[in-house]
């Protein structure tokens, strides 16, 4: 089961800040999870497709074709906005 | 050192112990940002911050790290809030202690560029007529790309 953040935005399109998530066979990469977590949800499905989500796996920033695995934390990031 | 707090501080009192910590040093230059009352005409109720722990902490560290790199820095002090925050209250404060004031004037201004740029925060601003989350401005990233031209005194070198 790998976890799943959502940050800012995407929480709310999300409906939730975190999910554990199984990510089956055919769930290799970042991209394979989007697709997957997109399926149902038209808000989330967009909101993921945006070109200023970057992403992180177990804390380190990664590209959309990441490999991605059950034990992984897997995080989706909105445009950051600190001060 | 860096900071990121959810509750209140006291700009003020952080001031004066980071001034004592870096006594050794000719110039201190701080910064410090505070929650709007009005955004766009609109009155702002609240500001809620939301962090990756452990993720933003680094990534602070590593904005940090890239002013060390250009300027000499005695002492650094970011402080950084998280969760509600109501207009007037105090959101960022950076504090930079060098030999000349300079460096701190620069280093403290890039700090604030790329804090605002770079810092892993999202927030959200509870206004009046509604909610929103905050991306940065045009600006905020003009000001930030400002420090990718070679610093002034590398070029006279």
């Amino acid at each position: 089961m790998a976890r799943i953040l959502f940050f800012g935005k995407l929480a709310d399109a999300a409906g939730g800040r975190s999910r554990d998530w199984p990510l089956g066979e055919a769930t290799k990469t970042i991209d394979d999870l989007v697709s997957a977590l997109s399926a149902k949800e038209d808000a989330l499905a967009s909101a993921l497709r945006e070109k200023s989500v970057r992403f992180i796996i177990n804390e380190m920033i990664a590209p959309r074709d990441a490999a991605i695995s059950d034990e992984d934390e897997i995080a989706f990031l909105p445009p950051v906005s600190g001060g | 050192m860096i900071n990121v707090a959810s509750e209140p501080f006291d700009p003020g009192a952080e001031l004066s112990a980071f001034e004592k910590k870096a006594s050794g040093a000719g110039a201190v230059v701080s910064f410090v940002g505070k929650v709007r009352a009005i955004a766009g005409g609109d009155p702002v109720k609240a500001l809620y911050l939301e962090y990756y722990p452990g993720v933003t902490e680094r990534s602070i560290g590593e904005i940090e790290a890239k002013a060390r790199q250009r300027w000499e820095i005695e002492d650094a002090l970011i402080i950084h809030r998280v969760g509600a925050l109501e207009p007037g209250e105090p959101i960022v404060m950076v504090c930079v202690a060098s030999a000349h004031r300079r460096e701190a004037f620069e280093a403290a201004d890039f700090l604030m560029d790329y804090l605002k740029t770079e810092a892993m925060f999202w927030k959200k601003e509870i206004r009046k007529s509604g909610e929103a989350w905050i991306e940065p401005r045009k600006e905020d990233y003009k000001d930030a790309a400002r420090w990718r031209h070679p610093a002034r005194n590398d070029e006279e070198e």
